[in-house]
């Protein structure tokens, strides 16, 4: 029997688990993948926001501006990629500047600091390659980018690492209110739980209709994204937003924390059984370029790395779900976690904490909690440290991926920490082989041999991504 | 810190040739560093035969060319080390280096030859559509898992492209069992040479879709078909063209990039034309000592001039060791005019010439009985006739030397003259 059940092991749940995991649990995460971290956490634009966009007196407002000064912290504690590299809205007419007097009212409104409207010069002069015709800016210098999916992992990893347990390949079917709690019944046998924590992201709704009647729904939305190559890095050292539209916050161009630059996304809405479809198509990828150049005017697209899709989890009632269902006591919906769910999941965490606090009557702390997690990142480290890595493991002196110079032991790594990688691609969203200009064609069948080795299976049991995503089909005619 | 007077980076066929022939005029320090486990870079996977017809005349498989220079360069005594990446070279060429076996290591080098090669345009390139399943490779890694690791790629597979790693690949995968349903070229003309096209397309009834390219790619967890579309002359997709092919794979066979982060990281002025260093006369880059050559420079498409090409900058590293090496201020410039779009070499200096000088180029597009103009400072010294011209062939041409010694020349431009009769097919 579990004290808490957490569905979902995106940024939200594992966030969420490790906060829970400075209490005497008995806690565990259930996801339906084989991998933390890959749902909308692995494809989003990985920025924490300001703040100043969400409506005041929004949960998104309230938790978007308490999670962003959280983070310097907490990325800190986890070895996680964060930079607080500020961000600009453009404006290009009288209507623009109009939205961002409003921006810089919420701003207020909501608590931000250092937000400031600048005018045209001042922008060019901070960012060159911005489109001339600028009228002025928003700043938001406390807005930042991150490592997205290492921060989901680096959570789930410290989560287990404080005693959470993670059920993988583990789907919920259905739920049932007992006694004691709940017992939640899955493809792989049934789960005993007191409490409830829904962090099912695009499925919340779903989670929520096995214990409740519907309240609310889940509308999938698609943004799609270019990545380029670190050698576009110049064009610029800010996220750039244009002015906010009933989409969203718009096409965006940011630098990532790996230094290559971000551009996208569009917002698609996605019909209901559509919510696994994270397909990109030519027309909307034509419509992020279309639309980004008129930030950027020269922005080097043939420097194009990779393209990819996200699935957002926009909620029916415009705001975040952060709740104790009233009819289903101990089922908490932590649902609807749309942008700028990111930047507010470290309050969200400390929220939920909270509300598990009340329901249960208080809770124990965890005094053997250890909130670090370290990680090697051979290419960041000195000469001498580079040596004596290499002098005491020789594995770090075999570079697997030559596009990021990883090392065949940080690999190695990747693979046999908690909530370890099994993947092709959760070596690369662990430790980043694969991910640079050469998108795996000269690491790929490396990393397959390493992770046959060390997962002790065949070559052609290695699959890139879900289980059936098998690379290799058989052998050779010998 | 270890101390050469020449280190070369990467033990393919240019640094094999490079190294050998560096020796043999003379130097004895030299280590090559090569990343893989052995010697021979791609040659080692390309196990069809069609080399060394220029430089051995006789027809041998990749591993056997490979393995011509690397018995020769063992009977030389020359060093090298394996499974051993380069991390970083500066301008005034310190090395640093990694293995497992020597730890992190420092080298001093009088010269560098820079032979790094090339690697495969991924999907991410093209921006090609659609979901992201298991079954896109690029060419060169389908043939590495076939031919070194002995493991098939698929059943039923596409290709995009048609270079030469493509062409030959569908072969190799027709022989092995798989399907090959169709290739798929965006330009009006093939991007290999003909004889692969016939001995690899033709000879097994392979469809060769010219003007067409993948639009979207189907398949949640492994490819499921692909959608080819029919291109306009501005290499857009034209609507209602689009047909699906059922496939559980799709290899790109889109082009080739030079590998040069490590020129970059050195200060070394690139190319946009070839997206190699600029190079003179000798194989040198713009920092004095530094030497490239192979694809590294610019993509060959056959390895006999990548050794002829690299036996030059082995030959001017050991001159410039032993300070032969003009270094005259007095430069030509080459220039790329209409039709064509790169040559190799950028600067000459004429005093290191002996002989003749060989200009390396690729044309624009395909054009059919046109002339080559070599002009030095606008005044024609040379005009060749050619009936076919095709980007994917690298063309050579000879100029005299007694055309522009002492002669004061400082731009020597080649254009195509009398174009207009394009592609009408092989």
């Amino acid at each position: 029997m579990y004290d808490i059940t957490i569905i979902g092991a995106g940024v939200i749940g594992n966030f969420i688990a490790r906060e829970l995991s400075k209490y005497k649990l008995n806690l565990t995460i259930v996801e339906k993948d084989n991998d933390v971290s890959n749902g909308t956490t692995k494809a989003n634009s990985a920025i924490i926001h300001g703040g100043y966009d969400a409506k005041p007196g929004t949960n998104m407002a309230e938790f978007n501006s308490k999670g962003n000064p959280m983070f310097d912290k907490v990325c800190e504690e986890l070895d996680v990629p964060f930079k607080r590299i500020g961000s600009l809205v453009l404006a290009f007419d009288d209507k623009d500047m109009k939205s961002l007097e409003e921006l810089y009212n919420r701003s207020i409104e909501n608590n931000i600091p250092d937000v400031e409207i600048i005018d045209g010069d001042r922008v060019v002069d901070m960012e060159p390659n911005i489109n001339g015709d600028v009228k002025g800016a928003l700043y938001s210098p406390t807005a930042g980018i991150i490592g997205v999916y290492e921060l989901a992992i680096a959570l789930a990893e410290n989560a287990i690492d404080n005693g959470v347990d993670l059920k993988l390949n583990t789907e919920v079917k259905d739920i049932e209110k007992t006694d004691e709690g709940y017992k939640i019944f899955t493809n792989d046998g049934e789960i005993k739980s007191k409490y409830i924590i829904n962090c099912a992201g695009v499925y919340a709704d779903k989670i929520n209709n096995m214990v409740a009647e519907e309240s609310f729904k889940i509308l999938p939305r698609r943004g799609e994204y270019y990545v380029l190559d670190k050698s576009a890095s110049y064009i610029t050292n800010h996220v750039i937003f244009q002015c906010p539209n009933e989409f969203g916050k718009g096409v965006l161009i940011a630098p990532t924390v790996h230094g290559n630059i971000i551009v996208g996304p569009n917002s698609q809405e996605l019909n209901d059984d559509e919510r696994n479809q994270t397909q990109t198509s030519r027309d909307s990828l034509e419509y992020i370029k279309k639309t980004a150049l008129k930030s950027i005017e020269k922005i080097p697209f043939n420097n194009t790395i990779t393209n990819f899709s996200g699935i957002r989890a926009e909620p029916s009632t415009g705001d975040f779900i952060i709740e104790e269902l009233e009819k289903a006591k101990g089922f908490i919906n932590v649902a609807g976690i749309k942008s700028p769910g990111l930047s507010s999941a470290p309050a969200i965490a400390q929220h939920v904490v909270r509300l598990v606090q009340e329901i249960s009557g208080g809770l124990e702390e965890n005094l053997a909690f250890n909130p670090r997690r370290k990680m090697i990142i051979f290419s960041k480290l000195s000469k001498e440290e580079k040596a004596e890595l290499i002098k005491k493991n020789p594995r770090y002196g075999r570079i697997i991926c030559r596009c990021e110079n990883i090392t065949e032991g940080e690999i190695i790594d990747s693979i046999r920490r908690n909530a370890g990688a099994t993947t092709v691609d959760g070596v690369k969203k662990r430790v980043r082989p694969g991910a640079g200009r050469c998108q795996g064609s000269f690491c790929g069948p490396r990393v397959m041999k390493i992770l046959a080795r060390e997962l002790n299976k065949d070559m052609e049991e290695i699959v890139k991504d879900g289980n059936k995503s098998n690379i290799l089909t058989g052998k050779t005619k010998s | 810190m270890l101390n050469c007077d020449i280190v070369v980076i990467g033990g393919g066929p240019a640094g094999l040739a490079a190294a050998i022939e560096a020796k043999k005029y003379g130097i004895d320090d030299i280590l090559i560093i090569e990343r893989d486990k052995e010697l021979g870079g791609i040659l080692q996977q390309c196990i069809h035969n069609g080399f060394g017809l220029h430089v051995f005349k006789e027809e041998l498989t990749g591993p056997g060319y490979a393995e011509k220079f690397i018995n020769e360069l063992k009977g030389l005594n020359i060093e090298y080390k394996l499974d051993t990446m380069v991390l970083d070279i500066t301008e005034d060429k310190l090395i640093s280096a990694i293995n497992t076996k020597d730890g992190f290591m420092e080298m001093k080098s009088g010269a560098v030859v820079l032979a790094m090669g090339c690697r495969e345009k991924p999907r991410g390139a093209l921006s090609i559509p659609g979901t992201r399943p298991a079954g896109v490779f690029t060419a060169g890694t389908a043939q590495r898992f076939i031919n070194i690791e002995g493991y098939m790629v698929g059943k039923k597979v596409v290709i995009l492209g048609s270079g030469d790693i493509g062409l030959i690949i569908a072969r190799r995968l027709t022989l092995e069992g798989a399907e090959v349903k169709a290739v798929a070229e965006l330009m009006p003309y093939p991007g290999g040479l003909t004889r692969n096209i016939v001995q690899c397309l033709d000879d097994f009834d392979i469809p060769l879709l010219l003007s067409h390219t993948v639009v979207d790619i189907k398949g949640r967890d492994r490819v499921e078909g692909v959608i080819i579309a029919k291109v306009d002359d501005n290499k857009k997709p034209i609507p209602g063209t689009e047909k699906f092919y059922e496939c559980d794979t799709l290899l790109l066979s889109v082009g080739l990039i030079p590998e040069n982060e490590l020129s970059k990281s050195a200060g070394i002025e690139i190319d946009r034309g070839t997206n190699g260093p600029k190079i003179n006369e000798s194989m040198e880059t713009n920092i004095e000592g530094i030497f490239a050559c192979g694809n590294v420079v610019h993509v060959h498409d056959l390895v006999d001039f990548v050794t002829e090409e690299s036996r030059r900058a082995g030959k001017n590293a050991a001159k410039f060791i032993k300070n032969q090496l003009s270094k005259n201020d007095h430069v030509i410039n080459t220039e790329a005019k209409d039709g064509i779009r790169y040559i190799i070499p950028h600067e000459i200096r004429e005093e290191n010439l002996d002989k003749n000088l060989d200009l390396f180029m690729r044309v624009v597009d395909v054009y059919k009985d046109v002339k080559l103009v070599i002009k030095a400072d606008g005044e024609i010294v040379r005009e060749i006739n050619r009936k076919h011209l095709v980007p994917g062939k690298m063309e050579r041409v000879k100029i005299s030397i007694k055309d522009i010694k002492n002669k004061n020349i400082s731009n020597i431009t080649v254009e195509v003259q009398g174009k207009g009769k394009q592609y009408e097919g092989i």
